[in-house]
């Protein structure tokens, strides 16, 4: 004991204001990083552990959406919004042909309405599974993300029973979905619905009651909910901030206001909010999933699957062999020399991450004139710096990945 | 069911509001679909933000973008997109610079989200706003030689080889 | 309680772990006997530590890959390195764009030989449907690549095929390859010394 080297009278003048060892660090979260779940980089200034201050450096993955999609007629630039928030595609796809629809002035049947919220919210949960599961291999628990996925395959083989496609679904087409749900896709969605809540519970359980787990998220990365709003924040972000504004609730689209749910609310915006929230809004999805089955079946009508508009929906291919008018339609929506009218709208959907947005300005072309998504990952990610001040480096990791910060949305 | 509603009563108490602030020879106001667009000039564009944000309750900058209109006079363009979320409403307003002098105010003062919007149309179209923190480029590199967003940028890449314009009608 | 106990009675009896195929060699009491090249290959194949670069979408899918579902540790590649200078084998999945490029040629860079480079998708093979001024069109105008996997994103079972293959290069490649001529000019066309 004796021996001891330490020397404690020594060490109060290092930690003295302005005075000893008082260094500052330059810290590079650089563009490849495991904990960035996305290609973007912070350059950290810390004094040791506490962080000062962050510059950001985002557009790693900038593929010119916008300027793309003035080079593409309407139904081709489904395939580009797909892969902005690539976890939850077809909220991104109904989005933009909503936005169409609004600009063509197209209106839907009830039945195709309903298609669209089931796949809709089936996403959503696709999107929350992928972000608390990162929160919780982020926060040391990787049980999770491994059982999980297994939710999200059969999610998975849904969309494929619809689309043919898994991740970037380009799903459906403007005026509603280019086939009828097949029977085993009404089926595997039924048997979902039966099933996932008791594997949220499983989810909770581990989780959300766990001493380690609280201790770990609650008081992390929190944000009042006054400069959320000044800071553009929207969607499950803003709802565990303690604001409830949601874009299916305060601007309803696709029939959402026939539907019975609640909107969860955190109350400090920290990690332990934003991962409750999410939690919660996965069981109000299964909730407007079921009751969409219920009303699908009220409804007699069982085989339209888009709305009446021969401009813009292709003939079945049938008729395009057989029938000189079909054959004349086709021939007109492929060619792009459908008349467009001339002017803008905007249209937003509540994606996995907040208000997605879409404004188009159309000259009367077959392409758009200008289009601009206002994308929700780029919006809030401004407050990322703000957000993490003060606080250490572990926490700015998971407020991040609680964040879900997704770099294709970021970017674009 | 309709494809979208119109909240007439908002949209006249804001243009009525508007129009008595600043008079008509400076906003132009117009329907489109569902939402009232306003055009300003760029030398009242920050009063009118200022306005709309503090005396008609528009707390939420949902976005803003550039545009660019060649062959008009003033050929660039922002659009600030509004909401107030207590009473549900939405509007536009836009304003226009000339390619010469694209510089406006910033909005940052107003609502710290416009930070990175405003760079992100800075890089696209170059336009300048002064007053900003941190005016730079953000989605492209810092030395990129245009502003790619403007109509006369091409969208390919300019040094590829492969790909013969011929065949591609390019 | 019971019918767990009836369950485990019931369940059929553990079959006998398999092993990865011995090369072929001679073999006696206590020795095994076969070419250096042929039991290095077996070792670098079933061993492989991959470094996910996962940019965008086939992240994902490349997420859904590793997990249980479709598992990827059963190749050998249980432990992904976020750091080249542990891993072998360079995997690119996504949208590369020009100022992502120096950023991935460093980190090739600073990857141990032997590496191998697979790119996964059709972003990163040749720039996908990205056909813009920020996109890189092919990660093969700053890095060598070895195996490329078409897609987008590619189901899990392209990607594996993809593995696959990789494994059968890291099996049958030569111990001197990587001090060939061959490979020195491949490394000076792409202007990495």
């Amino acid at each position: 004991m004796s021996e001891t080297t330490a020397r404690p009278d020594l060490w109060k003048e290092d930690h003295v204001e302005g005075g000893g060892l008082n260094e500052l660090t330059t810290l590079n979260l650089g563009p490849t990083h495991p904990a960035t779940h996305g290609i973007f980089q912070n350059v950290l200034t810390m004094d040791g552990e506490i962080i000062l201050d962050t510059e950001q450096t985002i557009g790693y993955i900038h593929r010119a959406f916008e300027k793309i999609a003035e080079r593409r007629p309407f139904n081709q630039i489904t395939t580009l919004t797909d892969r902005m928030n690539y976890c939850s595609s077809p909220i991104n796809n109904m989005g933009w042909h909503m936005a169409v629809e609004k600009l063509l002035g197209i209106d839907l049947p009830k039945r195709v309405e309903y298609m669209r919220v089931i796949v809709m919210e089936l996403s959503r949960i696709t999107d929350h599974i992928v972000c608390n599961t990162i929160i919780s291999q982020d926060a040391g628990a990787t049980t999770p993300f491994l059982y999980y996925y297994q939710w999200r395959e059969r999610i998975y083989e849904i969309f494929e029973e619809i689309c043919g496609a898994r991740l970037t679904t380009n799903m459906g087409r403007i005026g509603g979905f280019e086939r009828n749900f097949s029977d085993l896709a009404w089926e595997r969605t039924r048997a979902i619905i039966k099933e996932l809540p008791a594997a949220l519970d499983e989810f909770d359980q581990l989780l959300v009651r766990n001493r380690i787990f609280m201790d770990r998220t609650i008081n992390c990365g929190p944000f009042p909910a006054d400069r959320a709003l000044q800071y553009g924040f929207t969607g499950p972000n803003l709802r565990a901030c303690g604001v409830d504004y949601d874009v299916r609730v305060a601007d309803p689209y696709s029939s959402y206001e026939d539907f019975d749910f609640k909107i969860p609310v955190g109350k400090s915006g920290d990690v332990y909010d934003r991962f409750t929230v999410r939690q919660e809004e996965m069981r109000q999805s299964i909730s407007i999933i079921r009751q969409a089955l219920e009303k699908l079946d009220k409804i007699a009508d069982k085989t339209t699957y888009h709305a009446d508009v021969p401009d813009w929906v292709l003939p079945p291919k049938q008729e395009v062999y057989n029938d000189m008018e079909a054959l004349i339609y086709h021939f007109k929506i492929v060619m792009g020399e459908v008349e467009v009218p001339v002017g803008e709208v905007y249209h937003c959907v509540e994606g996995g991450n907040g208000e997605l947005g879409f404004y188009i300005v159309s000259d009367g072309g077959r392409n758009p004139f200008r289009v601009h998504f206002r994308r929700p990952c780029f919006i809030y990610y401004q407050a990322f710096p703000e957000i993490i001040k003060g606080g250490m480096l572990s926490d700015a990791i998971l407020t991040m990945s609680s964040m879900n910060v997704i770099a294709g949305e970021l970017d674009a | 069911m309709p494809a979208f509603t119109i909240k007439a009563e908002r949209d006249q108490l804001t243009t009525d509001r508007l129009l008595e602030r600043f008079g008509a020879d400076a906003v132009t106001h117009e329907r489109l679909y569902d939402t009232m667009c306003y055009v300003v000039p760029k030398e009242k564009i920050h009063d009118v933000l200022a306005f709309l944000r503090d005396e008609l309750d528009f707390n939420f900058l949902t976005s803003m973008c550039g545009m660019h209109f060649p062959g008009l006079e003033l050929e660039l363009g922002t659009v600030y997109f509004l909401h107030s979320m207590r009473n549900g409403h939405r509007i536009r307003v836009k304003t226009f610079v000339s390619l010469k002098e694209a510089t406006l105010p910033t909005a940052t003062d107003l609502w710290p989200t416009a930070n990175w919007m405003e760079r992100e149309t800075y890089d696209f179209f170059g336009i300048h706003f002064s007053g900003h923190p941190n005016m730079k480029r953000i989605l492209n590199m810092d030395d990129f030689p245009a502003f790619p967003m403007r109509k006369d940028y091409p969208l390919e890449d300019p040094t590829r080889e492969d790909k013969n314009d011929t065949f591609f009608g390019r | 309680m019971s019918d767990k106990k009836d369950e485990l009675e019931k369940a059929p009896a553990r079959e006998k772990p398999t092993f990865v195929e011995p090369p072929p060699g001679h073999t006696g009491t206590g020795f095994f006997a076969t070419s250096m090249d042929k039991a290095i290959g077996m070792a670098r194949k079933n061993s492989l530590w991959p470094l996910p670069f996962a940019t965008s979408c086939c992240g994902i899918e490349f997420m859904s890959t590793m997990s249980s579902h479709y598992d990827l540790s059963r190749f050998g590649m249980e432990r992904l390195s976020f750091s080249p200078r542990q891993s072998d084998l360079l995997m690119v999945m996504g949208t590369i764009a020009k100022k992502m490029a120096p950023v991935l040629r460093e980190v090739y860079t600073q990857m141990a030989e032997p590496k191998w480079v697979l790119s996964m998708g059709a972003c990163a093979s040749s720039g996908g449907i990205f056909d813009s001024y920020s996109v890189l069109q092919g990660i093969d105008r700053v890095i060598p690549v070895d195996v490329y996997i078409p897609g987008c994103p590619p189901r899990p079972e392209q990607v594996i095929d993809g593995i696959l293959k990789i494994q059968e290069l890291a099996q049958n490649e030569s111990l001197r390859r990587r001090y060939s001529k061959e490979y020195e000019d491949l490394l000076t066309k792409y202007k990495i010394d």
